[in-house]
């Protein structure tokens, strides 16, 4: 008899583990073609759901073995299909000296050894991506304010308010108590009337009778005695309040869209925004982005308008930082969310504005994020100067406040900025 | 008849849909036919449905259902899945192994035909062929094959929580890479038994625990500057057991600083790598076989009435995609197809047994027309290998049909030589030339260890017999000794020789091993 199963059901990815190890061997290639991945394409790729299909050098990936070479040597080809060759025929050598014949030569898996291709899934891309990633101090900021109270079930006591009553656990007190006390139930009460009752009509045996109503008196006083539910019954749900981590977090990207600000720049800025935002929506279950775009003015923007719309004035940063304050004030209580910020400029600013900056970085911004990071593009031709902002978040950042600040001319620069940005100050080397 | 009450039977299905009911059914009708009615002795099978993710699993751990792990599946399993996902390649219909009970897996997407024809193909063919076959008999235990796989992968799960992955992993990518060269190609007395060898090697392991190294003990002592015409290299030899050609038994019993969990991992590879040998060499055969007998099973089903004529046609469909065989300047041609290889010759042997020629009585005078095509078969897949096999069958008739030709590439001269056609005067180049593809013997690069440098720095010393001038690719090469010499511990050096002057052709002068490795 032949055995026949389903093995569908089996547990699938059996060669996880293997894949694990496969990444982990590959890590190095895999991380540097992530990098270039997040280089080259658009931004909205990036983040994508779904998978990336990317392609590291087979360098450390081969499997060598003792294989004869192409080159010098004697081979034999059999092959089928001969139309017109008689022994002896000359046959001009096909390019490359293999003519597709025979299994003598290449490599006997048919494997191209130069570049392996092969697909990562979202979450592998992005673990590696944001590998040793931390964000700096959150480990202070967990014991001061990343938290909330609320409120934690915490077994049972013997008082409470009527709401958190726990009636399941009362009536198993209650029970246990009136069983082991033999306390009357109502049905050996009424049996007892009946029966009374039946007496008392009939007027027969008066002795039986009198019996019978001495205990009906016994039972009733013994069940008012031992009440169905007593004090010592009650059960209350018992909470304790806790503090529980924030889960949520928003992030504000500020953008100088004015004139001196070319698309080239906008675009790095932009890959630093997504890669902040893949990152933060890492860490919390839910983060929301307010977009503040400013020439002399700031507004509060959607999207689209912040990336591709134009705009053109002069530069004043101390109206964004107004505006990021309103909309704190407004939606975001610090209390409830993580908020970051992430500032992107060419560095501009009129010199009149920058004692308002400094004013409100340290009054109203810093003193409310978590995280402020500062990004100077410069574009592929950066003057590489000393820009105005620079200065001045420079010295802000010397008196101690959670602000990075860093300077990207490249696509390719950004990675590793960001990586600096955020890698743990013990990692660091 | 015998076929007679099956005539009765009616149709086994009908319509693409399977369900175990009908499985079970065809598997019994089938069964019939091929040990009641052909005599085939094939173990017994169990038959496992699997999804096309499943198959691919499987694909990534050489088709076996259990494997250790190790980071060169992953690769080839992403390789494989991104391959599939994009359409580039099927996948098989079937995976076959060889063991007792013949586990045959089989996919969920085929039609009631396809599962039909697979298990006459896997069950029948292939689980004939395994049990039956003089190489596997000798080479391969299929009892507790499956057995010692699970063990394999427990006992190396065990090593990399005991000495780390990176250790661990060192030690196998370097015996893999040593694969192809860690098989026994001469049969030795014993045949092996796994689960014995188990209880052996721990024997081993506890006895030499105990004892000191031998090989090092009896270090003679002598200057270095001895000329190379050495007179104890004949003792020396002897001792090691020099030459050896399994590098992997060899690193086993006598590299001096492998710690034994090494040695038995070293063990495991080569052990998997002699289990798959008789398979590697008797890939056209093993198929031919498979094809064979799931086309007269098949055929046989039609006769009896047990399959529609809808259901044979679409086992003929897919039948004659897989023993299809394009000409060389066919696009589609890549290299010479087994199935259809074996195929051929099978059929062809049926035809020289039942109707012979002239031609065939003149070449195969001890079967033509010994009226008993399965029993002839029956001897081919027992007692031959590919390499034989062709050699011993391949008729005239069917390297006309093929128009089969040898072409000699030689990189000396300027162009290629057309050295055996079909016809009286090239029939045997053709057929010796052919056979030579599949004598792995040949194909693989002849490398033995053939000496150690006891008296200076304990340098390993190997030889490649270089059969008509190929050479071995450098820069796999290089690497490869790089990991023989992790494993050996100190340098080691490759001369590629002329097999057939003794001259000296190339040398890879002592490579030595990374510093980082213990």
């Amino acid at each position: 008899m032949v055995n026949i199963i389903d093995r569908r059901l089996n547990p699938k990815d059996k060669s996880l583990a293997n894949r694990q190890r496969f990444v982990r061997r590959a890590k190095r290639q895999i991380l540097d073609a992530v990098r270039d991945a997040s280089a080259r394409r658009r931004i909205s790729d990036v983040g994508q759901q779904g998978e990336e299909s990317i392609s590291i050098p087979a360098d450390g990936l081969q499997e060598p073995s003792f294989r004869k070479g192409g080159g010098a040597g004697v081979r034999r080809h059999v092959v089928p299909g001969n139309k017109e060759y008689q022994a002896g025929d000359r046959i001009p050598r096909p390019d490359g000296g293999e003519g597709g014949a025979g299994p003598g030569g290449g490599s006997p898996d048919g494997e191209g050894e130069d570049e392996f291709r092969f697909s990562i899934s979202r979450d592998e891309f992005l673990d590696l991506f944001f590998e040793n990633l931390e964000l700096p101090d959150l480990a202070r900021t967990e014991l001061s304010r990343v938290e909330q109270d609320g409120v934690r079930r915490a077994g049972y006591s013997v008082s409470g308010s009527p709401a958190t009553l726990n009636l399941t656990r009362t009536m198993r007190r209650s029970l246990s108590r009136r069983l082991a006390l033999h306390r009357p139930r109502r049905e050996e009460i009424l049996e007892l009337d009946r029966e009374i009752d039946r007496l008392e009509r009939s007027g027969k045996d008066p002795e039986r009778l009198r019996e019978l109503v001495q205990e009906r008196e016994r039972l009733s006083r013994r069940s008012r005695l031992i009440p169905y539910i007593d004090p010592i019954d009650l059960r209350f749900n018992r909470f304790v309040p806790t503090p529980r981590p924030i889960s949520q977090a928003v992030m504000f990207c500020l953008m100088d869209v004015s004139g001196s600000m070319t698309e080239d720049m906008k675009d790095l800025a932009k890959r630093f925004f997504m890669l902040l935002y893949l990152f933060l929506e890492r860490r919390y279950r839910h983060v929301e982005i307010v977009f503040i775009r400013h020439t002399h003015i700031a507004q509060e923007v959607d999207e689209e308008t912040f990336f591709y719309s134009r705009e053109t004035g002069g530069t004043l940063v101390s109206p964004a930082l107004d505006e990021m304050d309103r909309v704190v004030r407004e939606r975001y209580p610090p209390d409830d969310w993580n908020i970051y910020a992430a500032q992107a400029s060419d560095g501009d600013n009129t010199p009149q504005d920058n004692p308002a900056v400094i004013e409100r970085m340290e009054r109203t911004i810093l003193p409310v994020c978590r995280y402020f990071a500062y990004i100077e593009v410069s574009g592929e031709r950066g003057r590489g100067g000393v820009t105005d902002l620079w200065m001045v978040y420079e010295r802000i950042a010397r008196s101690g406040h959670p602000l990075a600040m860093r300077q990207v001319r490249r696509r390719g620069d950004i990675f590793p900025v960001f990586r600096d940005l955020f890698t743990p100050a013990e990692l660091r080397s | 008849m015998a076929g007679g009450t099956e005539a009765n039977a009616g149709l086994l299905y009908n319509g693409p849909d399977w369900d175990y009911r009908l499985v079970r059914r065809a598997f019994d009708a089938i069964e019939r036919i091929a040990v009641d009615e052909m005599g085939l002795e094939p173990y017994p099978s169990q038959v496992e449905v699997i999804s096309s993710e499943q198959m691919l699993d499987a694909y990534s751990s050489m088709g076996m259902p259990l494997f250790y792990r190790h980071w060169s599946f992953g690769k080839h399993f992403a390789r494989d899945e991104m391959l599939y996902r994009k359409g580039m390649t099927g996948l098989a219909y079937e995976i076959v192994i060889n063991s007792n009970p013949c586990l045959c897996y089989i996919m969920e997407e085929n039609t009631m035909t396809m599962q039909t024809l697979v298990m006459a193909h896997a069950a029948f063919g292939h689980g004939h062929f395994f049990r039956n076959n003089q190489l596997f008999r000798e080479w391969t235990d299929a009892e507790s094959i499956l057995d010692y796989l699970d063990f394999a992968k427990r006992y190396i799960a065990d090593c990399e929580e005991r000495h780390g992955h990176a250790a661990v992993e060192r030690v196998l990518d370097a015996a893999h890479a040593l694969m192809s060269h860690g098989v026994h190609r001469y049969p030795r007395p014993r045949p092996l038994n796994l689960m014995r060898e188990l209880e052996r090697e721990r024997e081993r392991q506890r006895f030499e625990e105990s004892s000191f190294n031998d090989l090092w003990r009896t270090l003679p002592r002598r200057g270095p500057d001895e000329d190379r015409s050495d007179p104890d290299l004949d003792a020396r030899q002897r001792h090691l057991g020099l030459p050896e050609e399994n590098l992997l038994y060899f690193l086993e019993k006598h590299a001096p600083r492998l710690a034994p969990w090494q040695r038995e991992v070293l063990r495991i590879v080569r052990l998997v790598a002699q289990y798959f040998y008789p398979q590697r060499q008797t890939k056209v055969m093993n198929e031919g076989c498979a094809t064979s007998v799931h086309y007269a099973i098949m055929t046989r089903l039609h006769e009896t009435g047990q399959i529609t004529d809808g259901a044979f046609m679409e086992f003929l469909h897919s039948h004659t995609s897989v023993v299809f065989q394009p000409e060389f300047d066919d696009p589609r041609y890549s290299g010479i197809n087994p199935y259809a290889l074996g195929f051929g010759i099978l059929k062809d042997l049926e035809r020289i047994c039942t109707a012979p020629t002239e031609e065939d009585r003149r070449w195969f005078p001890d079967i033509a027309g010994n009226q008993d095509a399965l029993g002839t078969w029956k001897t081919a897949w027992a007692e031959y290998r590919d390499e034989s096999f062709i050699l011993q069958f391949l008729s005239p008739r069917l390297m006309r049909e093929w128009r089969l030709f040898s072409v000699l590439d030689d990189t000396d001269a300027d162009a290629m030589e057309v050295e055996a056609i079909h016809d009286e005067s090239g029939f045997r180049a053709v057929r010796r030339a052919l056979a030579n593809h599949y004598d792995l013997a040949r194909h693989e690069p002849d490398i033995q260890v053939v000496d150690v440098d006891l008296a200076a720095d304990r340098h390993l010393i190997l030889e490649h017999r270089v059969v008509d001038g190929r050479r071995l690719e450098a820069g796999n090469t290089r690497m490869v000794l790089r990991h023989l010499a992790n494993l050996w511990g100190y340098p080691v050096t490759l001369v590629e020789v002329d097999a057939a002057s003794e001259h000296e052709l190339n040398r890879y002068q002592a490579i030595a091993p990374d510093r980082t490795v213990p």
